[in-house]
């Protein structure tokens, strides 16, 4: 027989203590208002703001203005000016511009002439979006040669080079950043249970109780699951590389370098999280939470220019952020530790702020 | 440092919210003794361990365990005092081996010194057999002796023991206190908490706590002696007419049957109590032995405790 009085009794015991679950009722109504926050406004496939880079070899100013013209349309921003087309290409390596534009000395005589393209444009395809984007700008108009369609037998405007990524494979683009969200999901989780594991098994309140101090139980938390991480490191390596074919053109050392910064930071965040979770179950709501924009700002799912400044800002803040663009620069430009360095900064920062609350707010005692 | 006492406390109080879990209470426990904390659950034994170990602030009040002032001074204290959860807290998915060893690493202990204790500790608790078995599987009385070692794998001078014996048999519990003894004999202070009566019979120095608030102190021969009513012994078939008989005296203060006998605590202040009490009981037509008998730590838990809740409520 049902009861409907106790089904009631229950559900309204349910409800009781999920209002005073401030936790699980925060993401019943946050996670809702996350995601179409992401998705309706900070996700947007439709590319714009590229970073370029321009080598105007010809500056002129027909030149110029077709460059002006490029930034008019919104699918480039240029913050370089280099002198040769080879600068270039050590910019699109490093990662600091997506889009080269290149100027030829004869620029005047090509537009003149109107069967050879007049200029190139040189594309970090290793983003699809990116590549796609960048597409747009092959038939802008140059402001001597009026037409309004091209003739035919008429030359674009542009031809278009895509480096690194030249069949335009997602997979490629894909797998070195999956390590990435790979690490961030078991990383943070393993840590963030770690300590609140102890504590809701009665352990917690001896082990405060011997001499072992916060940072050597933290140290002793963060090792083992370094070790772990780079072995997933190396699993997602060898199964990207002979499954999905995905090259890895840079050296191992300087993958392995980038990953185990990253990892710690990944790991003194869980702990974080460990201090303040009250059960393991909080703990693995909380990883969630951070994992989300994580996928979704990093430049893991989508170029990190077509993002309004606001959820740039956030993006800068993620640890995987700087982790993607590493490892896609090492792992599929070549790139080498020197020129991707900049972003073991962040995540330094990152791991040392996080540790340092999670140190403060651990304290050896049991109120 | 050589103090006269191993644990002093000042005023010890803690308070969660509105609830005073420790209420003023004053130690002064000297060393190589086993001390004991008597009360029911919840009377604050707990709370004023924690706060001795510095596992806990408290909310007023000052202590001095082993010439340190706590809590400031907590994190000297710890290598020279064991904790003996109420709660079994070693690793259940830890064999009894490696339970031992970690602690041992935890407390810095030299791995030759190390290696001999936990031999040592193996062999003492008798847990040879069991070195490789798993924690989580293990018995009360085989967890309990492990947490023993484990809690003076370090030679503590002190010793916490919470609840230590509640989950154990009695003959497990008979063993547990010959290594108590053994431990002190051998210089250690063993402050521990129970709610047996047996138990607290054992300790060298008692103190009775009641919600929050230490109602008695001293040795149990002591504190049996100084109690400060008169205890009757009824012996009767019907034991309830009895009570209900004695209920009608004004001077019984209180009324605890044990078995087949009825304990009577009488105001000191009545002359010839059992001469009132037998004339009532034959007046009611009830046959019984009354008898003036030794307190038990029993009659002096209730006649400590009952005076306070009557202090509680007036």
């Amino acid at each position: 027989m049902i009861s409907v009085s106790r089904a009631t009794a229950v559900a309204r015991k349910e409800i009781r203590q999920l209002l005073r679950d401030r936790l699980t009722f925060g993401m019943i109504i946050g996670i809702p208002l996350l995601q179409m926050t992401l998705f309706g406004y900070a996700i947007n496939t439709d590319v714009r703001h590229l970073r370029a880079g321009v080598a105007d070899l010809a500056d002129t100013q027909l030149s110029r203005m077709l460059i002006a013209d490029a930034e008019a349309s919104q699918v480039i921003d240029v913050v370089e000016r280099t002198h040769s087309a080879e600068e270039l290409r050590a910019l699109l390596r490093k990662g600091t511009i997506y889009v080269g534009v290149v100027i030829p000395r004869d620029f005047e005589r090509r537009v003149q002439s109107g069967h050879r393209v007049a200029a190139q444009l040189m594309v970090d395809g290793s983003d699809p979006l990116v590549l796609q984007s960048a597409r747009g700008l092959l038939d802008l108009p140059v402001p001597g040669r009026a037409r309004r369609v091209p003739a035919a037998g008429a030359a674009r405007t542009f031809e278009l080079r895509a480096y690194y990524n030249p069949e335009r494979r997602s997979e490629v683009q894909i797998i070195p950043g999956l390590i990435g969200v790979i690490l961030t999901m078991t990383m943070v989780l393993f840590t963030a249970v770690a300590i609140v594991r102890e504590r809701e098994r009665g352990n917690l309140e001896l082990l405060i109780n011997t001499p072992v101090r916060t940072i050597e139980l933290m140290m002793g938390k963060i090792v083992p699951y370094i070790a772990i991480g780079l072995i997933q490191v190396s699993l997602v390596l060898l199964v990207g590389s002979i499954v999905f074919r995905v090259p890895i053109r840079g050296s191992l050392v300087d993958i392995y370098l980038s990953a185990f910064a990253f990892i710690l930071a990944s790991l003194s965040f869980g702990l974080l999280l460990s201090t303040v979770a009250r059960s393991q179950f909080q703990a693995a709501q909380m990883t969630i939470f951070f994992l989300l924009p994580s996928i979704l700002l990093s430049g893991f799912m989508f170029p990190f220019d077509g993002m309004p400044r606001a959820a740039q800002i956030i993006a800068e803040v993620l640890p995987l952020t700087h982790f993607v663009r590493m490892i896609r620069g090492v792992v599929l430009r070549a790139a080498t530790i020197e020129e991707v360095g900049s972003e073991i900064l962040p995540l330094a920062i990152f791991f040392a702020f996080t540790l340092a609350i999670a140190l403060v707010r651990f304290q050896k005692r049991l109120d | 440092m050589s103090d006269a006492f191993a644990i002093e406390a000042k005023g010890l109080t803690r308070r969660f919210g509105d609830l005073t879990a420790v209420d003023h209470v004053d130690l002064s426990i000297p060393h190589a003794q086993i001390y004991g904390f008597l009360g029911p659950n919840g009377c604050g034994k707990s709370t004023t361990i924690r706060m001795l170990c510095g596992l806990l602030m408290p909310s007023d009040g000052a202590a001095t365990v082993l010439g340190l002032s706590i809590p400031r001074e907590a994190e000297k204290l710890r290598s020279k005092i064991g904790y003996m959860t109420q709660r079994f807290s070693l690793y259940e998915d830890l064999t009894v081996e490696e339970n031992l060893e970690f602690i041992g690493e935890v407390y810095s202990i030299a791995r030759r010194r190390r290696h001999e204790r936990v031999e040592e500790l193996l062999e003492l608790y008798r847990l040879r057999d069991r070195r490789q078995q798993f924690a989580g599987t293990m018995s009360g009385g085989q967890r309990q002796r492990l947490a023993l070692a484990a809690a003076t794998l370090h030679e503590p001078e002190l010793l916490f023991l919470d609840e230590p014996t509640s989950a154990v048999d009695p003959q497990s519990r008979r063993d547990f206190w010959e290594s108590l003894f053994a431990l002190c004999d051998s210089g250690t202070t063993v402050l521990v908490s129970t709610h047996y009566m047996d138990e607290a019979e054992r300790c060298h120095s008692l103190a009775i706590l009641d919600r929050g608030a230490l109602v008695a102190e001293g040795p149990p021969h002591k504190l049996t002696a100084e109690i400060a009513e008169t205890v009757l012994e009824v012996q009767a078939a019907d034991l309830r007419a009895a009570r209900s008989a004695l209920d009608g005296i004004s001077a019984v203060e209180s009324i605890a049957q044990l078995g087949s006998r009825l304990h009577a605590l009488i105001d000191a202040e009545l002359a010839d109590p059992a001469e009132t009490v037998k004339r009532t009981l034959a007046e009611a037509g009830v046959e019984a032995r009354v008898e003036q008998v030794e307190a038990g730590l029993e009659d002096v838990f209730v006649s400590v405790t009952r005076q306070r809740g009557e202090e509680s409520r007036s």
